[in-house]
């Protein structure tokens, strides 16, 4: 579904990402690690446009979409949620996921019909999978960190994707939360057959979900491939996961 | 529109003050009836800068240039083009409009403060064509004595004409903010990048609001020339264009109607401080600063705060 080929981009001089491959299958749910600064975000960034890489291609449902705007890439589908907290802060819960629902059905050109008379009904049934209904009035600036990071990928989903990025959906989380995310991201996967591509530090989430796992060190791709392969790698286990004792057990 | 921000008490106060404003040509002297249209139009100024600075993030500094252009706009086309004072009245908002889109285009790549410091240049740009060019705009004299149709020629009747077309176009901002333009504007405010992120074209939403605020504060300018029947360059000069921009602090830019309100508070008390003292300015900035300190959402803005300690307006289900 997904094709990364050899994407690089350079902020002055600093390779961020260099040499960045990744391929992802319909209906996989594949991890991207890597230490801090390895070019996850970047990575992330360059595929959804909000970067225009220097050279490489991505290449998404068969269609080379390398440098097209953000909007342009979204409405192929492909939604993402942000590791920095990235929702719209004076807009009710309810509105937030409006708002993306009417960006999907390309209404937001209209003046005159008004907006909460529109998509009701599918704003709900997003909020309701995703658990957030009862807090639909709140103001999203007034939400828990927790629920916060809920309602990004409340809003991801609200453009109605195949594919979903998801960069540290559990950055911050507590435990509870963390676990309330991780049967979230199953269930979007399992029951709305949606493939996810995510990045994340917690080892145990990655292996527990991910069906393949892709490593970034330095900006350039290491190996992707399944869990066992990875956590086998003596490259990976060097550059990240430290200790070499871990395949035995 | 009142109704919808403060409840029932609030749709009360609103009809009164309909009322109000409709009866005033009855009770009150001539100067307050006059004073009275200049806030209705001014406000309506206001209320288009909050429309692209309050709802839609845009840092539109020198907004009173679109009221300048659709007040020359309407001007010229009357004494210049001998044309009926109704189509011309169309036509000066509509040219704000235009110069919007222009000044939009190129200003919207850039965002913020940045976007502000390009609008305000450009917009001197436009107050320094129109100060200079004696033979088209008439410079730095302006264009006095326009001619008015019988019907709204009396001080009157320009009221109530501007009471009108105010609230026309205060109802016609309201709707569109409630719009899912208009929840797509706030989401851009917000979170340019998330909105882009959900399919929003968010530079061509700017220049689009840009171009709706440039037509209401062009009608504004327009008024401007009904009520007062002059027009003159420091209507396009930069610190109309502050004042515009405080009056919008003042009221509460998170508010629809805060700007309308921002703007009867500061003609007001100028009007009555400038019969004391000649620094009126002064005022202006020790009010600006206790705003800012204790009044950071405007005077508006913190009523609704205790009126409904919710920051928004419930949802309506289903």
């Amino acid at each position: 579904m997904l094709e990364v080929k050899a994407l690089t981009k350079t902020f002055d001089g600093f390779k961020a990402v260099s040499d960045a491959n990744l391929h992802v299958k319909k209906g996989e749910i594949v991890a991207v690690i890597g230490p801090n600064g390895a070019g996850k975000t970047t990575l992330f960034n360059l595929i959804t446009g909000i970067l225009k890489p220097d050279s490489g291609q991505v290449i998404f449902k068969g269609e080379n979409i390398t440098g097209l705007p953000p909007y342009e890439i979204c409405r192929k589908r492909m939604a993402r949620s942000f590791q920095v907290v990235n929702v719209f802060q004076r807009l009710s819960v309810f509105e937030n996921v409006r708002v993306a629902v009417l960006a999907r059905m390309g209404k937001t050109g209209n003046l005159f019909t008004p907006s909460k008379k529109l998509f009701n009904k599918e704003t709900k049934e997003i909020l309701e999978s995703v658990g957030l209904v009862k807090k639909k009035n709140h103001a999203s600036a007034l939400l828990s960190h927790g629920d916060r990071k809920v309602l990004e990928i409340a809003i991801a989903l609200g453009g109605d994707p195949e594919f979903l990025i998801l960069d540290e959906p559990t950055a911050g989380m507590s435990p509870e939360e963390t676990a309330r995310c991780i049967d979230l991201v199953k269930h979007l996967s399992e029951k709305l057959g949606l493939t996810i591509l995510f990045c994340e530090h917690d080892m145990e989430l990655v292996f527990a979900i991910a069906n393949r796992i892709m490593v970034m060190v330095r900006g350039a791709t290491i190996i992707q491939g399944c869990c066992e392969d990875v956590r086998c790698n003596q490259a990976v286990q060097d550059a990240y996961l430290g200790r070499s004792d871990t395949c035995s057990m | 529109m009142k109704k919808d921000i403060l409840g029932r008490k609030g749709r009360i106060a609103g009809i009164l003050l309909l009322l109000f404003l409709f009866f005033l040509p009855f009770i009150a002297p001539r100067f307050y009836v006059y004073m009275a249209s200049i806030i209705l139009l001014t406000g309506l100024l206001a209320t288009s800068l909050n429309f692209v600075l309050g709802y839609g993030g845009v840092f539109q500094f020198h907004h009173c240039v679109f009221y300048g252009a659709g007040a020359y706009g309407t001007a010229l086309m009357i004494t210049k083009g001998g044309v009926p004072l109704w189509i011309s009245f169309i036509a000066g908002p509509v040219v704000a409009a235009l110069l919007g889109l222009v000044m939009g285009i190129i200003c919207v790549r850039l965002s913020k403060l940045y976007f502000g410091m390009l609008q305000i240049s450009l917009g001197s740009l436009v107050w320094v064509i129109i100060y200079r060019w004696y033979s088209f705009t008439g410079g730095d004299d302006g264009i006095h004595g326009i001619t008015m149709p019988d019907i709204i020629s009396s001080y009157n009747n320009a009221y109530y004409f501007t009471l009108f077309v105010s609230l026309i176009c205060l109802f016609i901002m309201y709707r569109m903010i409630k719009s899912p333009f208009g929840s797509a504007l706030q989401g851009i405010r917000d979170n340019p990048i998330r909105s882009e992120m959900i399919g929003i074209n968010v530079r061509r939403h700017q220049v689009m609001a840009l171009t709706i605020a440039g037509f209401f504060a062009g009608v504004a300018g327009a008024l401007f020339v009904v009520v007062d029947n002059t027009v003159f360059p420091d209507m396009l000069f930069w610190t109309l264009s502050l004042e515009t921009v405080i009056m919008c602090l003042v009221g509460g830019w998170f508010t629809f109607l805060g700007p309308m309100l921002g703007t009867a508070i500061i003609i007001a008390l100028r009007t009555f401080v400038s019969t004391y003292t000649v620094y009126w300015a002064l005022v202006l900035g020790i009010i600006m600063v206790l705003v800012i300190f204790f009044l950071p959402t405007g005077v508006l803005g913190f009523i609704e705060e205790k009126l409904n300690k919710k920051m928004i307006e419930p949802v309506i289900e289903e």
